[in-house]
Order: C-alpha cells, then structure tokens, then sequence
C-alpha cells in the first residue's frame, strides 16, 4: 500500500480548538460542589518539624479542611511514594512521605493542605497554618555533600550518597600509560527546569459510593499516575480512572508522580467533593522537580594523530532530596558522552549525591546534554592542544557507516548493551559544515576582528538513545457509525501524536487522517500504558498504531470477504469502504462491518470471529533506536558587556523515517530554543542554606523571541532497522548538542584571549572575568 | 466580609454584569466566572504572556488586572478571534499553516499579542515581530514557526485589504 498520509506535512489536528480556546486543560475542569486546595510548604532546606497549628486556618470562613500528614487516609499514611526506577546499585533509597511527617528535606517541601471554597481562601488558609521547625543543617553543593562529615540529607542516613558505580570498558590506565596525550578538564554543567507554560495541577474526585478516584492531571502519563494512585491507597484497577487531556509542555518533570498529586487524593476522600489545585508559578520554581548539577572531573588520552584512547574521571551528580528517578540521568549521561567516536577505553566513578535541593528530575535532553558537552569540549580541546582543525578531530574518530550495528561496550538505560542501529556520522559533519561554509569562517571572524567585533563558531555531534521500552499500546475500533477512533496511552504535551499517529492508521485504512480520531491518556480506554517522555512515542506507540491497523484492515477483509463471497486479495480499502477492486457497486461500508462484527444478539458468533472491528498492539521495542544530530553555531560575543548574540544555528538531524516533516521540524526547533537557555541563560541558585534565590520570570530567564536565531534545518533519514515502520525519537534532537556548539562558539569568538570554558550556562559576567584575566595575563 | 463591587463588562461583544471580590484577578474572573477558559494563567507576576487579552483594543495582562479595573470597558479574548461564521481568522489560520503552536498553552497571548501589532502595524519585518514578542515566552516553538505565522498573516492581511480597498 502507498504512504499517503506517513511522510507528508499535513496540517495538526490538534490546532483549530486549541487555536480558538477551546482547548481542555486541567485548570479547565470544572465539577460540580467542586473545592480548591493550596499548599503549606517548608520554607526550610532541612528541619524538624516540631508542630503544626492549623487552628487560625481552619476558623478562617470558607475553609473546609486543614491536612498534615496525620490526617492522610490510610496505607498512604504509612507509604512513601514508590521509587520509579529501582535499581540494585541504589543503596539508599529515600522517597518522600504524601506529606512531610516530621522532617522537611528542601525549601518547597509539602506540609499541609488547605481545602477551600476558592483558591484564594485556601491560599489565605495556608498562610495562617503556623509551623514551628527546628532547623537542621543542610548539604546544598553535591561535591561537599560527598565528603565524610557533611550535614546528612536526610536524617537517618548513612552518608549523603545514593549510589557509586563504575563506568567501564576496556583497560583505560594502560591506554594512559600508552597516550600521547593526556588533557584534564572539570566540567560544571548546569541545566535548569523545565519551565513548562502551563504549570502542574491536579482534579481529583472521589465517589465514595461507587469508591472510586477519578483525576483529571496534567502529565506526561496518565497510567504511571494511575498505577501510583493505587500503590499509595491498595485499590484495585477498577478504582481509579485519571485522565489526561491538553498538556501545556511536559518536558520530562510532568512525568513524575508528585507527593500534591497523593494529597489531592486525600483531601477528596476526606472531604467527599471534587478538589482541585493549580500550582502557581512560585511554587513551580520551588516544588516542581529540576535537572540542575553534574561536576564531572575528566581527562582524556590521545595518541599523536589526536585518535582517542581512552577517558577517565569522575561524575558527582545532584540527586535531591529524593532519590526519585534513581541513576536515570546520571546513568544516560555517562552513556551519551561516547556520542558517535570510536572510544576503545572509558572509566568512570558516578555518584549521585543527596542534597537538600529539590528532587532532580530529566528535563528535555536528560542527561545526554551533558554527556555530549564533556566529549565534544574534550574534542575542541584536543584540536586546540595539537592545532587541528575541530572538525577533523572529530572526523579522525567517528564510527564509520560500516560498522553497524555498533557496539559501545556499555549497559544502557533501557537495560540493553547501548548498540547503535544505524546512522552516517561523517555524511552528517560534513553536510553540516558544508552548509555553514566552515572553511571559510577564519576569513570572515579575521576581517571581523579587525572592526572590534568577536564572531566565533563551533560545532557539536550527538547520539541519543530514544524510543525506550517496555512498549506503549494502542487499541484501534472502528465504531457502528463507522467512525475510527486510536486509543492510547501516549500523553502528548504538545508533540502532535493526535496528527501523526492518525497519519499512520489512515494510510492502512484507506482514509484521510482527518477521519481518525485518537484518544490519548485516559485510563479508561485502554488498559496499560506508560507515557510520552524520552523521545519513545513515535517508536513506540506509532508501532503499535501500525500493527493495530494492519490487523484491523484483515479483519475488515476477511469479514467483507465473507459477506461479498469474493477472495480477501481482491479487496481495497477505500473512503470508509471496502470494495471488490475494478468493482465499485460491490461494496460494504466500515459501518456495515462494524454492525456485523459486533455481533446480532442472541445468535452465535462464528467460531474464528473476536468481536468488534477492533484490534489491540503493544509493540515492545528490543532496545532503544539511536538518533544523531551535528550542530553548528556562530555567535557573536560583546566582550565589554559579555552579551553572547546567537547568530546561526544549522542542525542536521537523523530520526530515522519521518512521519510529519513539518511536526519534526518545530520540534528540533523548539529544542534548540530550549538548549540555548540552557547555554547561556537558565540556571537555578540556591544560597547557603538552601534557600532558592530564583523564584520567579525575572530572576531566572527563559529564551525569548529576540535571543533565540532562525534555526536552519537538514534531514538525514537512516531507517531504524529496529520497528517496522523504521523511526527513531525526535523530541530532544533539537536541544541535546547545541549547548556544546554554542559553548564552542563563543570559546572561538575569544579566541585572541585564549580562554577555555568547560561550563554551561557561561553567563555574561563569566564571559567579562574570562576576558579581564585573560588581558590580565597577557 | 469580602469586599465585593458591581462590573459591567462586555467580553466578545457580549456584555456581563457581576458582583466581584475586589481582589479577584481579571483573568480569574474571564475564566472562571465567565468560563471562558481560552485564555491562559502561566506566571501570575506578568512575564509569560499568556494570559495577554485586549482592553479597549490595548493588549494588556489580565494576570496583572483585577477584574474592577475592566468595569465599563470592552475586552477581546482568543474565544473573540474567529470569524463571525466561526472559521478561524487569518492569524488564526496562519498559526495552523505555519504550525505556530504546539502544545498551545501561549498560544491565546501570542494571538492576541500579535493581532493588535498586526492591526497598527501592517507591515512588519521579522525583527520588529521578534522585538514585539518579548513580551510572551513560548518554550515549545522557539518562536520561529509563531513569526512566520505572523509574517504569513501580514501579508494576507495587507492582500485581503487591497482587495477590499
């Protein structure tokens, strides 16, 4: 069958609601006797909570309850939230109480609810809930938290580290011994939050006569939050229903399950209305879990044609109060700095540290940002100690095309050996540069220089493991108006899978895609799912469309087969109908199926029919797919003020088939954005004690409109030999290398001062102080 | 007792007469009181844009508005965009065509941002709409697919006017 719909740029679905206001977020739920909660938090880094008057809140007219962890129905009284991603090396395994019981671990932490009659009495409430705390001391900086001695995270502790393993392949201190060169860099790499547009927020709705939990969230996936639900209060699968509609941006923390989210619960159960919360941006800044911190102290070894033999280090990771996504980020990180070079020796020491910050979560990238920026600052370094060009030092270590499937040597996230599938890393450089005209960029940063004006370029490679298992399901049914409806539980916050998972069924339906309906995260409607993060649903729950499609198609066949007494061969699908190909009267149409296949009631169903013109996938990729990028900016450096003007950026992305190019192209857009925020603007700060110092828009900034170029684009499409319909992930492509390509290029633009910059975000003043110590040396 | 005082309002054309807390915000009272959830609360301290509506025909942020101060006066919200039939205006369309959107939480403060610049300013480069959208964060698009739509819009504007002209 032709691909009519896989491929092309069709227009979203999703936009002519969202365009006119008519989109249904969660902040757009409004139930019947509905109440609002607001939540009393610990303006603490660490303390003990001594006691909680909740008395002056709950005499204040309009608030109906007042909840501490005492209160909370039980099991969840005596559960802490489940860890995610358990893992034998976590040899502490922290998670937080729904509300804090007698220890808050980060300023932000959840003490109290208040349910009201509105947001605004319950906000009134919870600023007159008095806490009397005895503060504890507090480990903030992940390197110090590590040292024997330092204030415990968490008071029963053993130390503050969460987890140490070793990161191996081959025998890296003999490549040492035997290197050419030896080059040392620490590295400081921060990445912020997610900054979402909308922020997170919950409806939870008891019905204590059926005894059943509907909540209505805003998430990245709407079965994990299901599965937590009944974790945390011993209900069985019929009991709770959650439902995700519009999601305004996810980014990776709206995937986690929140302690607000439990309390929630609670406060329904307790006080038997409907209870809705909103988080409002401050709280986001303090409650909504980060990426933040890695220090990575590393060295690599060359042999005299710059050809790696080996690197080596150590990665102290911030975790957070809570161990919540275990050695997720770490873990990606360390496995995405080999990226697409041929690295025979690799060592390294990774510990994640508790710290009394918020819990640490991935944010779009996950790790692979930081991966990337170590190899290829390292590589800008290597060229700049042996005075090669960047890009041929690069050039000199890719893995050739030849060598796929490609194995690295190490254990990926999805637990599978980290093979790449497929991918041309040279064709992919070279395209790029040709593009940027990198050749002759000397010249024009020469003539430049002469004016005053500091230009500066500089380029980044990236490969990135995306369309993680376990799988995602979709059922597909054809309704008795002949209507086609996907069902799944892939949680989109924007990624478009309304448009392009329709785009995938159309094609094996015969129908235009507008004419496929897709349901996504409501619990209800389809059994087992696991949500959009980690660039998985095109691989994942595309499959699955692909698969249910092809079945329900046969399905279609074989009962118009049937019907019409002609071969299933000699049928196409066409407009809602099957017809005899070269026959057009001899048809039946999807109505007409669908009646059949549901059966005439009380007479006996033939014995090879199942019922209802339906069919269920749940595609299970084997390991993840590897999608690559090679980024290229200019900038252009005020050195007097240290303004970084992002000028150029180019990248070429291969995710494999494309299912929409134009759906593809805004998200590699949007994700550079994104990662030029991450380079030179967005960084979280904490005082001393622990005190967040970055609360709101003005103080931490998130790209705008006039600091974010036009972004160039160029497609290689390598089919994923690992699904059937060949793609790989394409949501983080945009973000992951262009940090380092920024990074790079501003260190070119100074090139006449010598600096070196091994951190991200560089900030203005960073850029002034290199400069003046630089003049200061000259 | 809440101190509460008497609005009239027209949202839309439509005019609402209500008896309001005098701390309730103007955006709470557009969606909650009124329901017209189309315009969106991102920040509540003025930044993010998104809840950017027009009051008497000036963009403005109705996070940072209590709903008194509309007393008397006329506001336009994204639910107020579409042609009178209900097809989507040409900004609107231009949004869809250009794919300007993703996961369209800004997308209500980004229409009407650019629906007032476009009124005053017919013609515009791309760096004067870059300027003009600094007021507005978007964290999916990266603006660039936001700009082209405004630029397509433009244009269509200005042809649609010669046209009528």
């Amino acid at each position: 069958m032709g691909m009519k719909f896989f491929g092309a740029s069709v227009l979203r679905k999703e936009d002519p609601a969202l365009l006119t206001g008519k989109g249904r977020y969660v902040d757009d739920v409004k139930l019947p006797g509905m109440l609002h909660a607001a939540f009393v938090r610990s303006t603490y880094a660490h303390a003990r909570i001594k006691s909680i008057d909740t008395s002056a809140a709950l005499a204040l007219p309009g608030v109906v309850a007042v909840l501490t962890h005492d209160d909370l129905p039980e099991p969840m009284r005596s559960r802490r939230l489940p860890l995610y991603v358990p893992h034998p090396a976590i040899k502490q395994t922290f998670m937080p109480w729904v509300l804090a019981k007698d220890e808050t671990c980060f300023a932000g932490e959840a003490i109290a609810i208040v349910i009201a009659q509105s947001r605004y009495l319950a906000e009134d409430g919870a600023a007159l809930v008095e806490v009397d705390y005895d503060v504890l001391p507090a480990s903030i900086d992940p390197r110090e938290a590590i040292v024997d001695g330092a204030p415990l995270a968490q008071q029963g502790a053993v130390n503050n580290i969460v987890t140490q393993v070793p990161v191996k392949i081959g025998d890296t201190d003999k490549a040492f011994a035997q290197a050419a060169h030896v080059f040392r860099e620490q590295f400081a790499l921060h990445r912020g939050g997610p900054f979402f547009l909308e922020c997170r927020g919950v409806v939870a709705d008891w019905d204590a006569g059926t005894e059943q939990l509907t909540v209505h969230a805003s998430s990245q996936g709407s079965h994990r939050f299901k599965r937590t639900f009944i974790d945390l209060l011993d209900l069985a699968d019929n009991q709770v229903r959650v439902i995700t509609n519009d999601v305004g941006g996810g980014f990776g923390p709206k995937g986690s399950f929140y302690v607000e989210y439990g309390a929630l619960a609670a406060a329904t159960m307790v006080v038997g209305k409907p209870v809705k919360w909103i988080e409002d941006r401050r709280e986001n800044f303090v409650a909504t879990q980060q990426e933040r911190d890695q220090y990575w102290d590393m060295e690599v070894a060359v042999d005299e044609n710059a050809k790696l033999l080996g690197l080596r280090g150590r990665l102290v990771h911030d975790g957070g109060a809570y161990v919540t996504w275990g050695l997720v980020l770490p873990w990606i990180a360390a496995t995405s700095v080999i990226g697409p070079y041929v690295l025979p020796n690799y060592q390294l020491e990774l510990i994640v540290a508790m710290t009394n910050k918020i819990t640490c979560s991935p944010v779009r990238g996950a790790g692979r940002p930081q991966g990337c920026f170590v190899m290829e600052r390292m590589m800008d370094r290597i060229a700049q100690e042996l005075g090669l060009d960047r890009a041929e030092v690069r050039r000199r270590n890719f893995i050739q095309p030849d060598q796929f499937p490609y194995k690295v040597g190490l254990i990926f996230r999805d637990g599978r050996p980290v093979t790449y599938d497929s991918g041309d890393y040279p064709k992919s450089q070279q395209m790029a540069l040709d593009h940027m005209d990198w050749e002759n960029f000397r010249a024009k940063q020469e003539a430049a220089l002469k004016q005053g004006r500091y230009i500066g370029i500089g380029l980044s490679n990236a490969v990135e493991g995306t369309g993680l298992g376990p799988y995602e399901g979709a059922t597909i049914r054809i309704s008795t108006s002949g209507k086609i409806v996907v069902f799944t539980g892939a949680t989109p916050q924007g990624q478009s899978h309304k448009t392009t998972l329709a785009q995938i069924a159309a094609d094996h339906l015969g129908v235009s895609y507008e004419d496929v309906s897709v349901v996504t995260a409501d619990t209800a409607t389809i059994p087992f799912g696991m949500g959009t993060f980690a660039s998985r649903t095109a691989v994942n729950a595309g499959s699955s469309v692909h698969l249910a499609a092809i079945e329900v198609r046969e399905k279609i066949k074989k009962i118009a087969s049937e019907l019409l007494e002609v071969s299933p061969d000699d049928l196409e699908l066409k407009d809602g109908a099957v017809e005899v190909r070269g026959v057009p009267g001899m048809r039946k149409t999807f109505r007409e199926l669908a009646y059949n296949a549901v059966g005439l009631y009380g007479f006996s169903m033939k014995a090879d029919r199942d019922p209802g013109l339906e069919a269920t996938s749940y595609f299970k990729p084997e390991q993840s797919t590897y999608a690559n990028s090679c980024h290229v900016a200019e900038v252009e450096v005020d050195i007097e003020t240290g303004h970084v003007k992002v000028t150029r950026v180019l990248v070429n992305h291969d995710c494999g088939n494309v299912i929409n190019p134009m759906i593809v192209e805004g998200q590699i857009v949007g994700g550079v954005a994104h990662g030029v925020g991450n380079a030179l603007f967005e960084k979280l700060l904490f005082d001393e004690s622990g005190q967040p110092l970055t609360t709101s828009f003005a103080d931490y900034l998130l790209p705008m409109a006039t600091d974010v170029p036009h972004v160039e684009t160029l497609h290689t499409e390598t089919p994923s030999p690992l699904n059937p319909i060949g793609v790989k992930g394409a949501g983080e492509g945009g973000t992951i290398a262009v940090i380092a390509a920024i990074i790079s290029a501003v260190e070119d633009a100074l090139r006449p001062f010598n600096v070196r910059i091994a951190q991200m975000p560089v900030s203005p003043e960073t850029i002034v102080q290199l400069v003046l110590d630089a003049k200061g040396r000259q | 007792m809440p101190d509460t005082r008497k609005i009239t309002v027209t949202v839309n054309g439509q005019r609402h007469e209500a008896e309001v807390e005098s701390r309730l915000l103007l955006a709470d009272f557009l969606r909650h009181t009124l329901d017209l959830t189309g315009t969106h609360v991102g920040c509540e301290h003025g930044v993010c844009g998104a809840c950017t509506v027009m009051v008497d025909g000036h963009s403005a942020r109705s996070c940072l508005m209590f709903a008194v101060q509309a007393n008397g006066k006329s506001i336009t919200t994204i639910e107020g965009l579409a042609q009178a039939d209900g097809k989507l205006s040409i900004l609107q369309e231009a949004f869809q065509n250009n794919h300007g959107l993703q996961c369209g939480f800004c997308t209500p403060g980004m229409l009407i941002t650019l629906s007032e610049h476009l009124r005053d300013n017919p013609d515009p480069t791309e760096a004067e709409l870059r300027e003009v959208l600094t007021g507005n964060l978007c964290r999916c698009t990266g603006y660039q697919a936001i700009v082209a739509a405004g630029l397509d819009a433009a244009a269509k504007l200005r042809a649609s006017k010669a046209e009528h002209a």
